[in-house]
């Protein structure tokens, strides 16, 4: 049971990581009509939004301590952050442990702002283009984009953890009345859970219940009436634009704790949120969020060794296989619209 | 690609009168002229450097290449001579190699077998290369390997640690300086019984190929050989980035121990991952529970940060060491570059020298020549004592360090420390031992 | 001639040349010079590469340009005629036409299986199944899968394979009865070196054959049906066709050129790893073919050479070369143009991709083919149809 629970718990975290790619990327193909290759990379700009504050905060002087020696037997260079310098070491050590929650701040307007601009800049020109431009030009700008941070922080991981206060478990089993001990799970990763579980549900009510999210939804269904309504629609989608990047940006913000970023990770959620976004149905935000939390579920039941000592190798292919047997069983994947990207 | 070609066909034609005089055509099975594969036949010689600069392993690949420049200027005679200072043997003068000045082309593996292929075709075919050194990964290191040994130069391997290289893929043009997997297991495990005692409930992480393997076989092996268990060894995909999934199982399995057969950005996210997970923190079987990576480098421990404070593993090479040979080539790297070599760095400019050497002493750069005198070979001042290249599989052997993640790191160079000099004899084996079985050496390839 | 109209005659007669003579085209700078050593790209490994890519790529093209379906799987038949060819290398000798027979054949079921199923949608739907199909054939070539690929390491030939058919004087490399696949020819003229090898030969005349089908696969009838179904296949449907046998006919000889080009690819040197099978193996061809120009006859060939170029050319420059190139500037002008070209050469070549195949897509949405024809036009002023067929609009 405890195996079970903790299987749960893991398909429930990996699942928020898809769905809210999977959210962004649907609000974008939703909205806008694009296939946009390059959202991994918005969620590994937003991942090194939270590398980039790290790296601001321990900006450092550095000053010579002739009593200690460096590889090379030089005098070691030791270098203090500047937030140490100014509010004292414990503070400047606060502010510093706590740069990943802090990076959410800088990441929406940051993500905000290269949507606009991306938007703007290119993917306007894109609308009536054929999805396969839509897709390779943006599978361009995502390899650029990769291109680029390599330049800045190389191609090795980089370690960002969370704050000290949300390392170590919290024993979720005791709730449930089993025994302590059992069912221990990662603080941080209860709060990535918590935290997508918001970031979706605002989505939603945001869409839902303001009269702008239900222009949006309008436009959605049908642009040239709105248009004719009067309705300046493309300037909320271009919104949209910057607030799915946003979403992206916090999501990867988000996972960097968990793990640590690389230049490549855009790349390695990309062909995974895809499938994702396929089999919860072009289109429908309330498949894309299903379809995540689903296959990563299944994706963590398929790693548990009962499940391999049966099928070999099931846990390696367990995604493609469901999206496979999905779209055979349900043409539009599970809540997907007629019509939409089948040409 | 060939639209710009209509203004040199007549240059060409002219080109072929005047030349086809000169022009004698030689039919030959692969274009030399001196007995092998591009005899360098000016005053300088080429090596190709093939190491990964995009992928996974970009920063170990161009850690690699510093190394490999720097001996290319060793033995040009620019800067202090490094380990040439220091190696046992002293044909090589600074003046190149024969007479002959070094030079060097480069070439992106991506860590992928076909493209570092690709690239090595094009060092061999193109740019006349008479040797090949580097790559990151085994599987590279196997197939670049075998390309050696149809085309007929040498190779030297770089970072591979999988049993394999010098087991059953073994090639007569290969040789390989890194340790591997079994000498891995067999350094470890008295440290391992010395901190951790013979009663361990072991469970196992391992990458689900073939370098995988063979590390979890030969530390199993070993471990278990100490009276340790193996409770279960779970084998992970390849760049699965979240693991949570392989070590929730291990919170309730009864094991006290993770050993965690993992390299590079797996290895950087399975222990983090681990960590977070409480495992370090746990008492099992009253035992406190650990975890161990028995493939260290700096460049992933640098990567994982404070989560590898006292976790084991061992390494080729480590740039802490206090011999000679060992701080002359910390000296030379850290003040071109500004900070410590890698041990990757240290195994391709240990085999660019070795190279070289082996070529003054056959007095030719005939791979035939050059792999006889390189089989066998005892030589000293290279950072890691007495060593020998065995002939008869061409695997090297040496000490092998024992690496602890230290508990205080003073900088960002001294995240692991060492913790034992595992003497050469300790990690020795016959070569028909079974995890090494099956392959064949086969003849040396001169090409031609 | 040859069944094809004066305009793809001459298409087709420019591509033969150009195949036969590449060994000479593409060194048009003398070896020893900085030039030459740098951008000369006539040697063995790098023609073979060429070509075969281009049949992968003219292959793919069939589907793609012809019915709009855009496989994202399709390197997985390249890498299960590349595991065909080395088995038969393994099993029967180093004789390649076994190998090369096996691996259209294996591809080619592999391809009915793929496509009956993945043909059961349309638009992104059938784009992700094949790419599901792919991602789970790599994913066990790589691990489970090993006994049969050999994992990681690459399927390759040892010498206690059973090769049963190898007599005693057999070579103990690729060959065609007894030619070795390996062997070559060198024309040394004054400054030039020009090498003709057997095996670029032998993958060369598999193109131009490749080339002259799809010309005449993209001129018949059945042709004209698929690219019917790309307009319209509702349409299609109502008239009363059948559709299905059209898609998975030209499903399937696709694949089978993906199979010749793996098999080709085997064949010039024996070793074969799951990579090949990567999804990022599959996006490669897509992206050769775009950069080309989609539905165009050529323009395949051409997306392909240029993403094998930069891959083994650009990858390869460095700074000290960069620095023997303007050595004769004054030292600042060569450090400073060394630092601005330094992040798109060797390990940026990535960039340099990315940047040229974003410039492609926004500028040229024809591809290469058409901004070849662009500047054609505006040389002689005249308005030219397309050289290569009528479907200009690029495919969805």
């Amino acid at each position: 049971m405890d195996a079970f629970i903790l299987q749960v718990l893991n398909g429930l975290d990996k699942g928020s990581a898809y769905a809210l790619i999977a959210l962004g990327l649907t609000l974008i193909f939703g909205t806008l009509g694009v296939v946009n290759f390059a959202h991994g990379a918005l969620f590994m700009i937003g991942a090194f939004c939270a590398v980039t504050l790290q790296k601001i905060l321990g900006i450092s002087f550095q000053t010579i301590d002739d009593t200690q020696t460096d590889f090379l037997g030089n005098p070691l260079k030791v270098d203090t952050p500047y937030v140490e310098a100014w509010f004292g070491p414990e503070m400047g050590m606060a502010i510093q442990d706590w740069s990943v929650p802090l990076a959410i701040l800088l990441v929406i307007p940051v993500m905000f702002f290269l949507g606009w601009v991306m938007e703007r800049g290119l993917i306007k020109h894109f609308y009536t283009r054929p999805h396969a431009d839509q897709i390779l030009v943006t599978f361009g700008l995502a390899i650029v984009v990769g291109e680029l941070i390599k330049a800045f922080y190389g191609a090795n991981p980089i370690q960002t953890p969370a704050p000290d206060m949300f390392i170590g478990t919290l024993d979720v089993g005791v709730w449930l009345g089993m025994d302590a001990g059992s069912v221990a799970y990662p603080k941080w990763r209860l709060v990535y859970f918590a935290f997508s579980a918001v970031t979706i549900g605002a989505v939603f009510a945001f869409l839902q219940f303001t009269t702008f999210g239900m222009v949006v939804r309008a436009g959605m269904a049908d642009r040239e009436t709105v248009g004719l309504l009067g309705i300046d629609i493309d300037k909320r989608f271009t919104f949209m634009f910057g607030l799915a990047a946003a979403v992206a940006g916090m999501a990867g913000v988000m996972y960097t704790p968990i793990l640590s970023p690389h230049y490549n990770i855009g790349m390695d959620f990309l062909v995974l949120s895809f499938v994702v976004v396929v089999v919860g149905g072009m289109g429908s935000l309330p498949g894309a969020v299903l379809a995540g939390f689903m296959l990563g579920i299944l994706q963590s039941f398929a790693s548990m060794n009962e499940v391999k000592a049966v099928i070999p190798g099931i846990d390696q292919i367990i995604i493609y296989l469901v999206a496979i047997i999905i779209l055979l069983t349900r043409p539009r994947g599970l809540m997907g619209r007629k019509g939409v990207m089948e040409e | 690609m060939s639209k710009s070609n209509f203004s040199r066909r007549g240059v060409l034609k002219t080109g072929a009168i005047a030349g086809a005089g000169l022009a004698l055509p030689t039919y030959l099975s692969a274009a030399s002229h001196a007995g092998y594969t591009n005899a360098p036949t000016g005053s300088s010689v080429k090596f190709g450097f093939n190491v990964p600069q995009t992928g996974p392993y970009a920063e170990e690949g161009l850690d690699e290449l510093r190394a490999q420049e720097l001996a290319v200027e060793h033995l040009n005679g620019i800067g202090d001579g490094g380990m040439l200072n220091t190696f046992s043997e002293k044909n090589l003068q600074g003046d190149g190699i024969l007479g002959k000045k070094v030079e060097f082309v480069t070439g992106d593996t991506q860590t992928k077998s076909d493209v570092a292929r690709a690239s090595a075709q094009s060092m061999i075919q193109k740019d006349g290369c008479v040797m090949i050194n580097g790559g990151s990964s085994s599987g590279v290191a196997i197939a670049v390997q075998g390309l050696c040994q149809d085309a007929g130069v040498i190779f030297m391997a770089g970072l591979t640690h999988s049993n394999d290289t010098t087991g059953k893929d073994k090639k007569a043009n290969g040789f390989r300086h890194f340790f591997n997997g079994y000498m891995s297991g067999a350094a470890l495990g008295p440290v391992l019984e010395k901190e951790y005692g013979n009663e361990r409930q072991a469970y196992h992480l391992t990458a689900d190929y073939t370098w995988g393997w063979t590390q979890q076989e030969s530390i199993a092996a070993s471990t278990e050989a100490l009276g340790w268990t193996t409770v279960q060894n779970v084998l992970t995909p390849v760049g699965a980035g979240d693991f949570s999934s392989y070590i929730a199982p291990i919170l309730n399995s009864g094991a006290d121990t993770l050993i965690l057969n993992h390299y590079g950005g797996d290895m950087v996210n399975s222990l983090t991952q681990a960590i977070q997970f409480g495992l370090k923190d746990k008492q099992v079987n009253g035992k406190d529970f650990t975890i161990i990576v028995p493939l260290y480098s700096e460049l992933m421990a640098a990567g994982a940060g404070s989560n590898i404070q006292g976790v084991f593993g061992s390494m080729n090479w480590n740039w802490q060491l206090q011999d000679a040979g060992t701080k002359a080539f910390v000296k030379s790297f850290g003040e071109k570059y500004g900070f410590p070599p890698s041990n990757a760095a240290h195994t391709c400019y240990v085999q660019t020298l070795l190279y070289a050497d082996a070529v003054t002493r056959a007095g030719t750069f005939n791979p035939c020549g050059v792999a006889e005198a390189l089989e066998d070979f005892d030589f000293d001042g290279m950072g890691n004592g007495p060593t020998t290249y065995r002939g008869s599989d061409h695997q090297c052997f040496k000490d092998v360090l024992v690496m602890k993640g230290s508990e205080n790191p003073t900088n960002a160079y001294d995240t692991l420390e060492i913790v034992e000099v595992t003497p050469r004899a300790q990690v020795e084996y016959p070569v028909d031992h079974p995890m090494f079985a099956g392959g064949d050496l086969g003849e040396c390839n001169p090409g031609a | 001639m040859l069944g094809l109209n004066s305009r793809d005659f001459k298409l087709f007669i420019v591509v033969c040349i150009m195949a036969l003579a590449a060994p000479i085209l593409l060194n048009p700078f003398p070896t020893a010079s900085a030039l030459g050593e740098s951008f000369n790209a006539g040697y063995p490994a790098l023609m073979q590469r060429f070509v075969i890519f281009g049949i992968l790529v003219i292959g793919f093209n069939i589907l793609f340009g012809l019915t709009g379906y855009l496989s994202f799987g399709h390197a997985a038949f390249l890498g299960v005629g590349s595991y065909a060819a080395v088995w038969m290398f393994k099993l029967l000798s180093y004789n390649v036409v076994p190998a090369i027979i096996l691996s259209v054949i294996v591809a080619g079921l592999f391809a009915v299986v793929i496509g009956y199923v993945s043909l059961r949608r349309s638009g992104i739907y059938f784009s992700i199944l094949t790419l599901a199909f792919a991602q789970m054939s790599y994913q066990l070539a790589y691990s489970v899968f090993t006994p049969l690929t050999n994992g990681e390491t690459g399927l390759q030939v040892y010498n206690d394979d059973p090769q049963i058919l190898m007599g005693a004087n057999s070579p103990a490399s690729p060959h065609l009865f007894g030619l070795e696949m390996n062997s070559q020819y060198t024309l040394d003229i004054s400054g030039w070196s020009f090498v003709f090898q057997n095996g670029y030969y032998l993958s060369a005349i598999f193109l131009i054959l490749g080339f002259y089908l799809s010309i005449r696969i993209f001129r018949s009838p059945t042709g004209l049906m698929l690219r019917a179904i790309k307009s319209n296949q509702t349409r299609m449907s109502y008239t009363g066709i059948n559709t299905k046998p059209y898609m998975l006919a030209a499903f399937v000889i696709s694949g089978m050129y993906a199979g010749l080009a793996g098999g080709l690819l085997a064949a010039m040197d024996p070793l074969t790893g799951a990579e090949r099978m990567f999804w990022t193996a599959s996006g490669e061809i897509v992206v050769m073919a775009i950069l080309g120009g989609v539905g165009t006859l050529v323009g395949p060939v051409l997306g392909a050479g240029i993403i094998k170029y930069l891959e083994n050319i650009v990858s390869k420059i460095n700074d000290g070369i960069l620095h023997q190139w303007f050595a004769f500037m004054p030292d600042f002008l060569d450090n400073a143009l060394v630092s601005i070209i330094h992040p798109f050469i060797g390990k940026g070549w990535h960039l340099t991709l990315g940047l040229l195949f974003m410039a492609v897509v926004i500028f040229l949405p024809g591809g290469l083919v058409q901004g070849g024809q662009k500047i054609g036009g505006f040389f002689r002023r005249k308005k030219t149809d397309d050289a290569a067929d009528g479907a200009k609009t690029p495919a969805e």
